[in-house]
């Protein structure tokens, strides 16, 4: 320890180096970093594979949209087309249907799901007994383990047209059966509420830690002007949590176009299809079993490419209105 | 309202208009515990009820006529034995694959001098944005002759974004820089550096990457869709996806007679999905305050 003090001591100061061109600057750097981490460049390396190969491979792949593909040929050697298959697509009837339904079936999810959350977090956020609140937050965030297979399971068991739950419930009251999946104006519905039901609790989450996080001299200050618990919640609680609130927001309507393919297929049957055929499960249709590989990856791109502009544009419509933005 | 008194254990008075307010967000809190927990116990209760209760509608809360027969004609069909099994392989070698490429490329990228983290980074989360389509994806999985293989399921969706993003944030709060460049001065390499030190003080965040992945492993079921073809490659939920929603429990019971069967097979469904969900639930009131930190950290750089 007393060396290294003196050998530190003896030192002369590094003269400061003289300016360099920015480039050579890095290429410097760069040198010294390869020499001095070349075994975290190897390590990087895999991870660094599996991305190139995995990832972008495929959006080098997606030529196919603007090619005729012909598994001979292969993606490289397939005629080009042009914008064809985007014509074939925007020409056939379908795809207005594929656009509403997209949109409609996410637009309620956002409307329903995004304030769901914050409300429990409020109303949990109010509870001072320790036991209930953990109680309440335990159960309410376990239904978001359900696996979707097991979700839709679920869904089917209790809106079941003959033993479900809902219509044995029903027939108890008074009421004929309803064929819940088979009625194309209530999937909508099945699909956003299920939803809620089991990702609430998990969404409130962030926002019970936003709320953790706010300065306790303002509630204080609260007290000491004599204000009610709701006006706590709308004075100090709402502002203190609007910075995450517009954060999740983005990323929320960034990813409208982008709804899962998992649920909405395993809820879809030929009797709902008019609201549950969106892009996603009608590019595994017509591209995985039906084999016509350009079109589909045509209509894949093109919801690629909407959903891009579409984060985008939020992220820097919020950047301009609230300085909250994710980038 | 006003004319009760205030509970003599707290010292704060609440006005009355307080008091109302709290007695609606209890009562809401109530009522979405119990729309939450009552199909849970339904399911558990079914499980465990006669087929004849259930196939009548009996069951509202509690088991009626407990049998276990459900679970026995499980454990005896061969299709969910091996479902099971699949399950659990992909499971653990998935979350160890992914695991260790998520560590492997989380760690360069939290150091400084490490030249390259921020183009790095921005291939890496330029993804989490484009992608580029499901078709493009099956080709090259395609090419790679992986269809129809178990590496269909363990190697292309490996890396999750958001892990990475999680992991290089601890990374880059916990394990200081001069704790690295001091190793350095007394020649420890990089690699040395990540097995001796770096993973002993990350078990917090490796505990995280560990159970997401594990859970998202054994609840997916969309490669396994596409990827596989062959039956005795199929992981549990593509099994319950057949039994339960295409309603395909033919070649399970063909002993049985018909009513016999017919209600059994209602039964089996409330059983399976005990069968593949119990694992997760059972472990998850031990392991959530992991899930919730690993969303916490990766919010505050998200």
């Amino acid at each position: 320890m007393n060396g290294e003090v003196v050998w530190d001591g003896s030192k002369q100061p590094q003269p400061q180096p003289v300016r360099k061109p920015k480039k050579r600057g890095m290429a410097l750097e760069a040198r010294k970093s390869f020499k001095k981490h070349w075994q975290l460049y190897l390590v990087v390396l895999p991870p660094l594979l599996f991305f190139i190969i995995f990832k972008y491979y495929p959006m080098a792949n997606a030529v196919l949209a603007f090619k005729d593909y012909n598994v001979i040929k292969g993606i490289w050697g397939s005629p080009w087309v042009g914008l064809r298959n985007f014509k074939l697509f925007f020409d056939n009837p379908i795809f207005w249907d594929l656009i509403r339904n997209t949109i409609y079936l996410s637009g309620y999810l956002l409307l329903a799901g995004f304030p769901i959350p914050i409300l429990l977090a409020l109303m949990l956020n109010e509870i001072r007994s320790g036991r209930f609140k953990r109680i309440v937050q335990l159960v309410t965030f376990a239904p978001y383990f359900i696996s979707t297979v097991v979700m839709v399971s679920i869904i089917m068991l209790f809106l079941a047209p003959r033993l479900g739950f809902a219509n044995v419930a029903l027939n108890h009251l008074g009421f004929d059966s309803i064929n819940f999946l088979g009625e194309p104006g209530m999937f909508r519905s099945i699909y956003v509420w299920s939803d809620i039901w089991q990702t609430a609790g998990y969404s409130a989450v962030i926002y019970l830690a936003a709320l953790a996080g706010i300065d306790p001299t303002l509630y204080e200050a609260a007290k000491v002007d004599g204000a009610s618990r709701f006006q706590k919640i709308v004075h100090v609680d709402l502002p203190g949590i609007l910075p995450t609130i517009v954060v999740i927001l983005i990323l929320n309507v960034g990813n409208v176009m982008a709804i899962g393919f998992e649920k909405v297929y395993l809820l879809q049957n030929p009797l709902n299809q008019s609201t549950s055929e969106i892009i996603a499960t009608y590019v595994y249709s017509i591209g995985l079993l039906n084999a016509n590989y350009s079109f589909a990856t045509a209509v894949g791109l093109f919801n690629s490419v909407i959903n891009l502009v579409l984060l985008l544009l939020v992220n820097g419509l919020a950047k301009r209105l609230t300085s909250n933005s994710i980038w | 309202m006003q004319a009760q008194a205030a509970p003599k254990r707290t010292s704060i008075r609440e006005s009355a208009g307080d008091r109302l307010f709290m007695a609606v967000v209890y009562t809401i809190l109530t009522i979405v515990l119990i729309a939450v927990l009552y199909p849970l116990i339904y399911i558990v209760s079914s499980s465990i009820s006669s087929p004849a209760a259930v196939t009548s509608g009996r069951v509202f809360l509690w088991p009626v006529d407990i049998s276990f027969k459900g679970f026995e004609t499980l454990f005896n069909t061969p299709a969910i034995l091996t479902g099971y099994g699949n399950s659990i392989f992909y499971t653990a070698f998935g979350t160890l694959i992914s695991v260790a490429l998520t560590v492997m490329i989380a760690y360069p990228l939290s150091r400084k001098t490490f030249f390259g983290r921020n183009a790095i980074m921005m291939i890496v989360t330029f993804t989490m944005i484009f992608s580029g389509g499901l078709i493009p994806t099956y080709m090259v999985v395609k090419s790679l002759h992986l269809i129809d293989t178990r590496w269909a399921l363990l190697i292309p969706n490996a890396i999750w974004v958001w892990q990475v993003i999680i992991a290089r944030t601890f990374f880059q709060a916990s394990i200081p820089e001069e704790l690295a460049e001091a190793a350095e001065i007394d020649g420890c390499s990089d690699l040395r550096f990540m097995r001796s030190v770096v993973i002993p003080l990350s078990k917090p965040i490796l505990a995280v990457l560990v159970l997401m992945y594990a859970v998202g492993q054994w609840n997916a079921y969309f490669d396994a869709l596409i990827y596989l073809k062959s039956a005795n490659l199929f992981p549990l939920q593509l099994v319950l996806r057949s039994i339960i929603i295409q309603n395909n429990s033919s070649g399970m019971m063909d002993a049985m007679k018909m009513v016999e069967r017919q209600q059994l097979s209602e039964l089996l469904k409330y059983a399976l999905i005990v069968v593949a969900t119990l694992p997760v639930l059972i472990i998850y009131p031990f392991v959530q305050r992991y899930f919730v930190q690993g969303m916490l950290v990766g919010s505050v750089k998200g």
